[in-house]
């Protein structure tokens, strides 16, 4: 017997003495969790419907391979095969592992999903079930340490996002000057995830956090101070993003396959 | 206003023990430890419970009711509804001791563990100058009343007695935090040492000790998450790692 | 039985501020020490210490230096201060505090990076050194970590890290051992086991702190009992002037869980307002003479002051702590106090919610939080409370040594002689710096010349006994309602308002307590039982109580903390006086000692006008002692 049963501890029988709905979060987080991987799964291995002009799905994006819809690439940049193997390659997976990464070592998803998922504990001062726990000591947890290089490239992808926003401000014919209810998504989903990159906990350390006097660096204190103020609200821009993206992709899904019109505003 | 409320209190020591069911009266305003004394005056006069300032000061009042772990000076009994028992057990992740007491003593063998602050040999006393906005992260690690509810909350050592020889905990890595972010400390190897003697890489960032700390210091997001990420600095991150080889980066 | 025995050079009882800076001296010195503390290490009192270390670094204001803070000191305690204690305190105060920093304590900052100082009542300048609200957690956490580090060059040097500071945390001292008339150790038991443990140690520091526990009402926790004035009572050591305690005269009364604690006088200076239970605003009727032309005799001006501060006079709840404290009392004894035995202080009728909130965040959090009161929509009910006691271990100023007892030290609050008849407020943490280093240094010397000094067996045996004989007692007293009993006497008898004919009658009723105090009887085992903690501490409170009540009973006038209704006002004769308390064995006995004079270079620091009016013609015409 280990943990709160150990032999050493107050012999208290029950695992935790918590009255309050300890198990409803980690419940939500699972739930939500859950069926984002299920429907991303679907929705990477489709590689159909992410593409209406002028709308792109962020989960394809930037495409790059040369099994791309027409038009949905960047200048025609395709430097992948469509095939690997004899496999017909979706664009989305050769890309997906960037984002995916970055929100798999996040320092708040893994707080979400050790909890949900792993039982890790499954909420404060309820015992976990696992006899043996090491923690981020060793192989595969201690990739966790690689969250810096995810961040990284989740730049350069908010970058993308972003273009495919602002290109979006065009008509089905690619004439600029018109906005539809596809750009105002697009637009939502790319801003939410800038704050969610820029709130991240490695951004904080970089622009600032890693200095010993702030007084020294004036500039980079300032940018700390308003990287922090953004971090009190990285779980909140977190899901926000989230749900941003994932409906940002079920939005071009179903215009592309006609459920939905695109209305445009002008 | 005084009306009776339902008690449920851990008796016993390391042999054996349970709850004991207590009725007792209550008065407006009052606190959990209030009522565990006015159980003590009248009822059991032998029942232990640690307490010292009562004012949420000294942080020796850590116990878990209803099975979080709080302080009792600063838990309100109104806190609980009418006809809700408020169960009371000693802290559960340390050695019992006697009723609500227990053996802490795994805290101050970590103290001893964590090196201490080295002062510029050539700055004299009174010679020092700091800036406010350098001084205030470590000061906010410093308003630390070392209460152990993150230690006692913390599932590392909580569910795995055999982590805490290799595992300080939140409250140690709150004082590595204030030290590596001291503007004077000369202390070098403090990141390395965090992570290769004291554990940090065991915690896996579920902030249940954020969630407990009475002093609201943001102990996940302000200390732990900052050393993880200067460990990455020298030791997972090739380009820093090769950049402090060719100069001496500052806050290395 | 085979009882636990440890050896050391130096025993240090106490591990508030003053013991824990002691240890690092004494340890510097290259003894071997032993700290004892009743709590857990770094629990002490010391940590509700908010407003700062007041030492003259002249960091904010350079016209501070040590005299004016000597000054300051002498004029707070009503010059019943021994002058070389606030001389010392003044001198080498900054240094304790430059001191702290190269051990690690961050202190809020100056624009140009030293230590901010702030203002304080009695204070000239700028002068407490503070870390937001917390100062005094921070001034225990740098020397719990400043013993760390010496255990860690230690356990580098010997492989044991407890070879040269070992703390003893959660024990209890019962007795101060002699042998040959000088210090040989210490006995008492682990409040966890109850087993007895046996200190040999030819010096002891005494660093307990306070005695507010004595009384009903206090800002004290439960470890204020005055075990070190009881300890160096029995040892044979005097106490000075124990008739002196500093109440607060906003403290709360109700509801139970926060009785005691310290309501800021910025409340008042907000538009706090006192009424008694007819709803009356009472504090109109205790304008002094002195004061008629400053204090607002009506509500309408009182009221204007606020706004306007120029054309009006200030409410009389704006009066000095003693009088306002005077005022409280006398309505709470004529009947005219709430339920709880208080006044009402209410902001709520006043000050709109927002900026209750605004302006007084930490009151209205700590209300919040702690008693669930709402600051901004019901009033508090408040009463005088127990703070700090002057009086204490009559020691040498330059060594912290207990008069009469080779080999006793004391420091930190249970010494007396450094704030006289009143502490000015920031004044203790430095104290506990400078006369813990002080009380450190010396026992090292003593030790150093005096050597070992074994312990009999007869001395433990006795020191034994004592601690069964309330188990081997049955159906006697029960500790806890003896010490509410006492409680009661010293709140209603000895409290902030004396009477000579009220002190006669507590003085009586005390000794018929201590009288069933020996008769106490404890159930339940040894280990961890508070019952049977209670009945220690309980013979240390009484003995506290009764020196302080004979003190009181003989100072025949009033000044700082002591207030006599009978005898009014100030007299010269008693400012030349130290009440010293000893102790037969059977009871505590006062005489009369003269106050050393200050010498000339500390007497012409001061206005001789200011002087004039404390001291005797014949005094003034000396200028001082040579």
């Amino acid at each position: 017997m280990s943990g709160v049963f150990s032999p050493t501890r107050a012999k208290i029988k029950e695992r935790t003495l918590r009255t309050d709905k300890w198990w409803l979060q980690p419940l939500i987080t699972f739930g939500v969790l859950f069926s984002f991987i299920i429907y991303a799964t679907f929705r990477a291995f489709e590689n159909a419907n992410y593409f209406v002009e002028p709308l792109i799905s962020p989960f394809y994006s930037p495409c790059l391979s040369q099994a791309c819809v027409a038009g949905s690439t960047i200048a025609g940049f395709t430097p992948v095969s469509a095939h690997v193997l004899n496999f017909a390659l979706s664009p989305a997976l050769i890309i997906l592992i960037f984002p995916l990464g970055f929100r798999m070592t996040c320092y708040y998803y893994r707080k979400a999903y050790y909890r949900a998922f792993w039982l890790s504990p499954p909420a404060c001062a309820v015992a976990e079930p696992h006899e043996k726990y090491t923690g981020e000591t060793r192989a595969p947890l201690i990739f966790q340490n690689a969250h810096r290089w995810f961040f990284y490239a989740g730049l350069v992808f908010n970058v993308f996002l972003t273009y495919d926003a602002i290109i979006s401000f065009k008509n089905d014919q690619g004439q600029w000057g018109h906005m539809s209810v596809g750009s105002l998504v697009l637009l939502i989903s790319s801003s939410l995830l800038w704050f969610y990159s820029l709130s991240c906990h490695t951004c904080r350390h970089t622009v600032g956090g890693r200095l010993k006097h702030f007084s020294k660096h004036p500039v980079r204190y300032k940018l700390w101070t308003w990287v922090s103020i953004l971090n009190h609200k990285h779980q909140q821009f977190a899901w926000y993003s989230l749900a941003a993206v994932a409906f940002a992709d079920i939005y071009v899904r179903e215009v592309a396959t006609g459920a939905w019109t695109n209305f445009y505003f002008f | 206003m005084a009306r009776n409320i339902k008690l449920r209190i851990w008796r016993g020591d390391s042999t054996d023990g349970g709850l004991k069911d207590v009725v007792v009266e209550a008065n407006e305003g009052e606190v959990v430890l209030d009522v565990i004394h006015r159980v003590q005056a009248t009822q059991m006069g032998d029942l232990a419970v640690r307490w010292n300032c009562k004012a949420g000061k000294c942080g020796s009042c850590s116990m878990e009711i209803n099975g979080k772990p709080r302080l009792a000076c600063m838990t309100q009994v109104a806190s609980f509804g009418e006809e809700e028992t408020i169960t009371v057990t000693p802290l559960r992740a340390f050695p019992i001791i006697k009723d609500l007491v227990t053996d802490v003593s795994f805290n101050y063998k970590k103290a001893m563990e964590i090196p201490a602050y080295e002062h510029p040999k050539e700055l004299a006393p009174g010679q020092a100058r700091m800036e406010q906005i350098d001084v205030e992260r470590s000061q906010e690690f410093r308003k630390c009343i070392e209460c152990f509810l993150c230690q006692d909350v913390c599932h590392v050592v909580r569910d795995h007695e055999e982590n805490k020889k290799s595992f300080a905990g939140p409250r140690f890595f709150i004082r590595i935090a204030e030290l590596d972010m001291h503007p004077l400390d000369m202390l070098k190897n403090r990141k390395k040492t965090a992570q290769e003697e004291h554990g940090l890489g065991m915690c896996n960032i579920t902030k249940c000790c954020t969630e407990v700390c009475p002093e609201h210091i943001r102990i996940t997001d302000n200390a732990i998450i900052p050393m993880k990420e200067r460990v990455v600095d020298i030791k997972y991150d090739p380009a820093r790692w090769l950049g402090s080889k060719i100069r001496r980066r500052e806050g290395l | 039985m085979t009882i636990e025995r440890h050896n050391y050079d130096v025993l240090i009882i106490g591990a508030g501020g003053a013991g824990l800076r002691a240890a690092v001296e004494a340890r510097e010195a290259g003894l071997r020490v032993a700290i004892i503390c009743k709590s857990l290490f770094g629990k002490a009192h010391t940590v509700m210490a908010e407003g700062g270390a007041a030492a003259s670094m002249g960091n904010v204001n350079d016209n501070d230096n040590w005299m004016v803070h000597f000054r300051d000191t002498m004029r707070g305690g009503k010059f019943l201060s021994h002058f070389r204690m606030a001389e010392l305190h003044a001198k080498e105060a900054p240094d304790r505090i430059w001191e702290l920093e190269t051990w690690g304590a961050l202190f809020d900052r100056t624009k140009e990076g030293k230590i901010s100082q702030r203002n304080f009542g009695g204070h000239e300048y700028p002068r407490l050194a503070h870390v937001g609200d917390r100062t005094g957690l921070e001034l225990i956490r740098t020397m719990q970590q400043k013993i760390v580090a010496l255990q860690q060059k230690d356990g580098r040097e010997t492989g044991d890290m407890e070879s040269g500071i070992k703390v003893f945390a959660e024990l209890t001292v019962t007795d101060i051992l002699k042998e040959n008339g000088k210090i040989s150790g210490a006995y008492g038991y682990w409040r966890e086991s109850g087993a007895e443990v046996l200190f040999e140690a030819p010096a002891v520091v005494i660093a307990t702190g306070g005695v507010g526990k004595t009384f009903k009402i206090t800002s004290n926790s439960w470890e204020g009992t005055g075990d070190g004035h009881a300890l160096a009572l029995k040892a044979g050591a005097n106490l000075v002037d124990m008739e002196f305690l500093q109440f607060h005269p906003t403290g709360m009364v109700w509801p139970p869980s926060v009785r005691g604690i310290l309501v800021t006088e910025s409340v008042r200076g907000e538009g706090g307002v006192l009424t008694n239970n007819l709803g009356e605003r009472f504090m109109f009727k205790y304008i002094p003479d002195v004061f008629k032309d400053k204090y607002a005799d009506n509500e309408a001006e009182a009221d204007r002051w606020y706004e306007d501060q120029d054309n009006n006079r200030r409410p009389p709840e704006l009066l000095p702590r003693d009088e306002v404290a005077r005022a409280i009392n006398t309505e709470v004894k004529s009947g005219r106090g709430t339920e709880h035995g208080g006044v009402f202080l209410d902001v709520s009728k006043r000050i709109p919610a927002e900026t209750i909130k605004k302006r007084l965040p930490s009151m209205w959090h700590q209300f919040y939080e702690l008693a669930g009161v709402d600051i901004t929509k019901e009033a508090m009910e408040v009463g005088p409370t127990c703070h700090y006691v002057m009086g204490g271990v009559e020691v040498d100023p330059d060594t912290a040594a207990a008069v009469g007892v080779p080999g006793l030290f004391a420091a930190g609050e249970v010494a007396g002689g450094m704030h006289g008849s009143n502490r000015l407020g920031g004044n203790s943490l430095t104290d506990l710096l400078v006369f813990g280093r002080r009380a450190g240094a010396a026992a090292a010397v003593y030790v150093k010349s005096n050597g070992k000094n074994p312990v009999s067996e007869g001395a433990v045996a006795a020191a034994a006994a004592k601690i069964q004989a309330p188990f081997d007692r049955e159906g006697g007293e029960n500790s806890y309602s003896l010490h509410a009993e006492l409680q009661e006497i010293t709140h209603n008898l000895v409290g902030i308002i004396r009477t000579g004919t009220e002190l006669k009658e507590a003085i009586e009723k005390i000794a018929e307590i201590r009288k069933r105090s020996a008769n106490v009887s404890v159930s339940g085992g040894r280990k961890f039982n508070p019952g049977f903690h209670l009945a220690f501490d309980l013979d240390n409170m009484l003995l506290v109580a009764e020196a302080t009540a004979k003190s009181a009973i003989n100072r025949e006038e009033s000044r700082g903390g002591h207030t006599r209704d009978d005898f009014p006002v100030m007299n010269d004769k008693w400012r030349q006086i130290n009440n010293i308390s000893s102790f037969d064995g059977n009871k505590v006995n006062i005489r009369e000692q003269a106050l050393p004079a200050m010498p000339k270079a500390l007497f012409d620091l001061f206005d001789i006008h200011e002087l004039e009016k404390y001291m005797t013609p014949e005094e003034i015409a000396k200028g001082g002692s040579n």
